[in-house]
This record gives structure tokens, sequence and C-alpha cells, in this order.
């Protein structure tokens, strides 16, 4: 085996990733099922000159990931369930400060504290909502170690691109698996670097004023130019400001930058979809049991597909539509009450032609259960 | 260099009432600065929410306007990242020790190399009166319409016991020894704290009798002593002024170089 090749945990996958993508500062906090990530980094980021920071809460170490972003470099935290639900109040200052981050979120089972060992999908909703007031946001996810490479360092590429915080939902099963994975080599997945502005010593540097192309150049703190950053709403200098007009112009940016953008930001792995009666829609580790059917009822000549999502968030609405569109049933897979099952209604023609097939005691979702529900659709009993 | 270099012209008028104490800081804070000579482009200051917060935007540093209470959080990622910058965190007596108490705490004991001010006007002030943790007992404030049955912390010996290498307390009366004092905290190697009594009469003063801006200060130039002053040994009862810890211990930045070197096995 070459040295790329290794056999690893998805959390640790998930570590070398943002290594790969440059991250040079990680600040978190200890959170089953997440904390491999935390200790990889902590091994891993002195070595390659970056800083590991072990943090008094999930608040703080979302706030300081913030901060150090603003010095021009890229940075992360990791965290699980009560972690995110307390990083909801800086998710919510980065996506208005517009601060580049990746914020991962290693998903178990909730409410509350749950249960710390096991499996959940149930924080889909939270990413999308979680923070107060209006806004957009990206959350991306994955099922195997080598979609959590990629994604791992499309998260960070969005992040510089859009200039917002990024949220890689995990699960339990797919941060704790072991797989083998063949590590990228250098430049085999392009990185997006920090957009500095162009503008001069002495010119004056508007950091809150987009270019035709909705981008905003940054400048690092400690460079030459010195602005203002605020959570309150802002003018294109920084400083706070009440005036309509202004707010408004500030809130459609935030939103359109990422809704007007949303097909880029588009990714998804299609399964025997082309001529499929049924289709699954599924993510993250549930995604894995509904491929393992898929596979296993083609042998028998069933024409049934899976439509596998990265992106949760911008929903893929049109991809949803149109891969739903010739099919008999739309079957979502996922481990919790049916957060994405609501969206892919809202997607499809035909609502009542989407079911839900999910798991929310801890559990893996196995192929059977899905199975289950596909014959109880068709009336065929269990 | 004239004060008009080191504000942002475009920012003001200030927003603090007539009689604010927090005015002087800053008008000491830029002194201090002035005196070190500092690069404008080498200091980010990073505050929370609350009147004492607003300070960041007046200043023409890197300023950074964030959460109530995170502060000290978000400045320790920026300090950790660049250690060449000089990082001064502004707070309320709301901000640093009720709802940013704990990150008030780990900043000290992991003493990071930032300057912690503490502008302590015993009042949430921008919310209109409510009780804090610094007003005391038997106060009054909107919260507190009884009078307040919370005990305040000691500030000093909060930062002291945490961790804090400087720690030091002044008034907004002793204007050139809080100039002075915000000086020597910027110098020092480590997490430095400074309580700065500072006078709040619209929302303080009025509800406690406490009377306008120039008896309140008055009241801090007749209400604290030195450190071992004779006033002091006279009045045991008065709040005391002056450094109470310089000391060196290995700054959390300096250290993080090592792991680095370690880790490269170097």
């Amino acid at each position: 085996m070459s040295d790329a090749v290794k056999f690893i945990q998805g959390n640790v996958v998930c570590a070398e990733a943002a290594v790969y993508a440059g991250v040079r500062m990680f600040a978190g906090y200890p959170i089953t099922p997440s904390t491999e990530i935390a200790e990889h980094m902590s091994v891993r980021l002195p070595r390659v000159g970056g800083k590991f920071l072990q943090m008094e809460d999930e608040i703080s170490s979302l706030c300081a990931v913030i901060g150090a972003s603003l010095t021009g470099h890229k940075t992360m935290t990791a965290t699980s369930g009560p972690g995110f639900s307390l990083m909801q109040e800086a998710l919510g200052y980065a996506v208005m400060t517009e601060i580049p981050c990746v914020i991962v979120n290693v998903m178990r089972g909730g409410p509350s504290t749950g249960l710390p060992t096991h499996v959940g999908q149930g924080d889909v909703m939270q990413a999308r909502y979680g923070a107060h007031g209006d806004h957009a946001i990206i959350a991306v996810t994955a099922s195997n170690h080598a979609d959590i490479f990629r994604m791992t360092v499309e998260a960070f590429n969005f992040a510089e691109t859009y200039r917002t915080p990024v949220i890689l939902l995990l699960d339990e099963v797919i941060g704790h698996l072991r797989e083998k994975i063949r590590i990228p080599e250098p430049g085999e997945i392009p990185l997006v670097g920090r957009l500095r502005t162009a503008v001069a010593h002495g010119v004056d540097y508007h950091p809150y004023l987009p270019r035709e192309d909705g981008r905003l150049p940054m400048s690092d703190f400690g460079d030459v130019h010195r602005y203002n950053v605020t959570g309150l709403y802002h003018d294109m200098w920084g400083f706070p400001t009440e005036k309509p007009e202004v707010v408004y112009g500030l809130i459609r940016h935030l939103v359109d930058k990422i809704d007007h953008n949303s097909e880029k930001m588009t990714r998804f792995r299609k399964y025997h979809t082309k001529d499929a009666e049924t289709l699954f829609i599924s993510y993250g580790a549930a995604a894995r049991s509904a491929l393992h059917l898929v596979e296993n009822r083609r042998k028998r000549g069933e024409r049934i597909g899976l439509l596998e999502l990265n992106t949760l968030w911008p929903f893929p609405a049109d991809i949803v539509r149109e891969t739903s569109r010739n099919v008999n049933f739309v079957l979502v897979v996922e481990m919790n009450m049916g957060q994405i099952t609501r969206e892919v209604k809202l997607a499809v023609e035909n609502p009542r032609k989407v079911y839900l097939a999910n798991r929310v005691d801890g559990e893996l979702i196995t192929p059977t259960d899905i199975q289950n529900i596909v014959r109880l659709i068709q009336g065929r009993g269990v | 260099m004239p004060a008009r270099d080191y504000i942002r012209e475009r920012f003001f008028p200030h927003m603090w009432c007539p009689g604010c104490g927090h005015g002087i800081v800053l008008n000491a804070l830029l002194r201090a600065v002035e005196a070190l000579g500092l690069d404008k482009k080498n200091i980010v200051m990073v505050s929370g929410i609350g009147c004492s917060a607003r300070i960041s935007g007046y200043v023409d540093f890197h300023s950074m306007h964030t959460l109530h209470g995170r502060a000290l959080a978000f400045a320790t990622g920026i300090k950790i990242s660049k250690p060449s910058l000089n990082v001064i965190v502004p707070m309320g007596d709301g901000d640093a020790m009720a709802i940013g108490g704990n990150h008030f705490i780990h900043a000290a004991r992991r003493n990071i190399e930032m300057t912690a001010i503490v502008m302590n006007n015993r009042i949430y002030g921008m919310t209109g009166g409510q009780s804090s943790p610094l007003s005391g007992y038997g106060t009054m404030g909107t919260t507190a319409p009884y009078g307040n049955i919370d005990h305040g912390f000691n500030t000093v010996d909060l930062a002291s016991s945490a961790g804090a290498t400087f720690v030091a307390r002044t008034t907004t009366y002793h204007a050139r020894e809080l100039a002075d004092f915000i000086q020597q905290a910027i110098s020092h190697q480590g997490f430095s704290v400074l309580e700065v009594l500072s006078q709040c009469p619209t929302q303080f003063g009025r509800r406690n009798k406490a009377g306008d801006a120039p008896e309140m200060l008055e009241s801090y130039r007749t209400g604290t002593a030195r450190i071992d002053s004779k006033k002091k040994r006279e009045n045991p009862d008065l709040i005391e002024r002056g450094i109470f810890v310089q000391k060196e211990l290995p700054e959390y930045c300096r250290e993080y170089e090592r792991i680095i070197s370690k880790a490269r096995g170097e």
C-alpha cells in the first residue's frame, strides 16, 4: 500500500482534508462523536505551523475561529449537537460579518444530550435555521471517506468563495467508520484561496462593498487597511447603520449571494436513476444502506435508483425535481423525523408520491428497514 | 500625533451620554498608544456589546465589535493566529463579568498576551439601567426596584485568582494614572486586566442618588486610595487603586511556538 492509501476513521479523514485545504487554525471543545477531529488537529496543525486551541466551550471555539479567520487564515471547528446549539450565536455573527470558516457537526441522536455515542441526522434543519434572523447558509455532507475528503475541501472552497461560514454535516457512523481511502495528491482537488483586496495603501478600502460579481475582497487584520467589523447592520465601511435602504441592501446581499449561486454549490451522486421507477433520496450514513439496497435490487432487475445529496443547503430542488419526474414514488431515507423529506415534497411535482424511510432510535437504518418500507408502499406487506 | 489621527471622525459624534466616563477611558487609551509609539496597523481592538463596546468603532485601529461577552474569545483567535498584533479588549462590567465571565477567567488562565480593560460603571447602561454583577448589594436598578440582593464580584481578586499576570485598578477621575496603567498593561507580556471605575450618571447615578458626573468623579477621588497608602491605612473601607499583580509567567503564544518546534521534531 502506498503512503497515500490509509485505513482510518472518517473524523480523521475530515481533519486530513482540512489540512489539505490549507486550514491553519482550529479551535474546539471535546464532544462525542466529533472529538477525534480535535485530537487529530492537535497533532497535525503544529507540524504545518498551524495553531490548535482547546477552548473553554463551543461558544468561544467558534468565536476564536472567526477572529483567526480575520487575520487571513483558513479556520475550522468541529462539534456535535449540543455544541452546535451553543455555536448558533457566533454562526449568525459569521454570516452577518461575512467571515469564512468551516463548522463540522458530527451528528448524534438528539434532542438535548440525547444519544452521545449513537447516530442521528436530526440537525439538518438546525444547520439551516438555527441562527436567529433571516439568512442563507451552505451545508454539505458525505457518506464515504472519499467524499468526506472531497466535501471537506469543498466546504473550505465555498467558505472562501462566498465569504460565509459553511457547515459540514457528518454523522456518528461516518465519523467513526474506518475504511480505505486514498489521500489525493496536492493539486488533485482545486483549492480556493482567500480573495484579498488589490486596493493600495492610502486608498480607501471598503470592506463591505461587493464587487459586480457579488464577492468582497478581504484585507487581513494586521495589514495596511484598518476597518471595522460588526454584527450590527453596517454600511460599506463596516460602520453600524439603521438606514432602511442600507439594511435592506445588506440582507438581500447576504441571501442572494448564496441563493443565486445555488447551482454552483450543488453536489450530488446519481446511482441507476436514468430508468428508475423507484427513487431513493438520501445522504450521510443512511445513503450507504440505500445504496446497498439499490445495488442488490438492481441485480434482480428492479428499476430502482438513488440520488445521494452532498449539498443539503441551499437545497438542490431542481436536481430533486428533475430526477424524480418519471418515478412511481420517491423514498427519502434519513435518520430523523423527515427533515429533508419536507424539502423534497416542496420540490417535486407531486408531493403525494414522496415517502419517508427513517430510523430515530440511535441505530443505523439498514437495507432491510428500507426494503420493508418499500414493500408497504407497494402494498406487498412486510 | 494629534488625537484625530487615532480616531475615525466619520464615526463621530459618539453615542455616549453627557457625563459618561467612557470618553475619559478613550482619551487615556489614545494617550497610552501614542506614548508607546505603536503603529496603528499593529493594534486590534476587539469589543463585545454595550456602551463600552462602542469604543472599538471610534479608534482608527483594526476593530471588531462582536457578541455580548465573547470579545476575549474572538481576541484569542486573532492573537494566536497573528501574535505580532497588540490586542486590546475593552469590556463593560456585564460584558466581562456576567455573560463573558467564563471567557474572562479562561483567558486569564491561559496568560495570552492581551489587554482587557473592564470599564466598570456598575450597570447595564445601554439597555436602560439593569443591575450588573458589579452593581453591589443594596444598589437600585430597573431590575432591582427594591434594592439589589446580589453580591458583586471583586474584579481584581477574580482576575488575580484566575491567573492574570498583570492586574490593576483605577478610576476615570485619575486620568493620568489611567493612561499610565493602560500603557503598562499593553506593554505587559501576558494577560493584563485593568479595571476602570467609570461613572454612569444617566443610569446608575440617577437611580442611586450618586449625583451628576462631577459628583460621581469626586466620589472616585474621596472613595479610593492607592495600595498601601496612608489614606488607605486610615480608611480601610476605601477602594484600592494601583497595580495588584505584575509577574512574569510563560505567555501562551510563545508557548505555542515551543509546541510547533516540538511537533516538528526540532
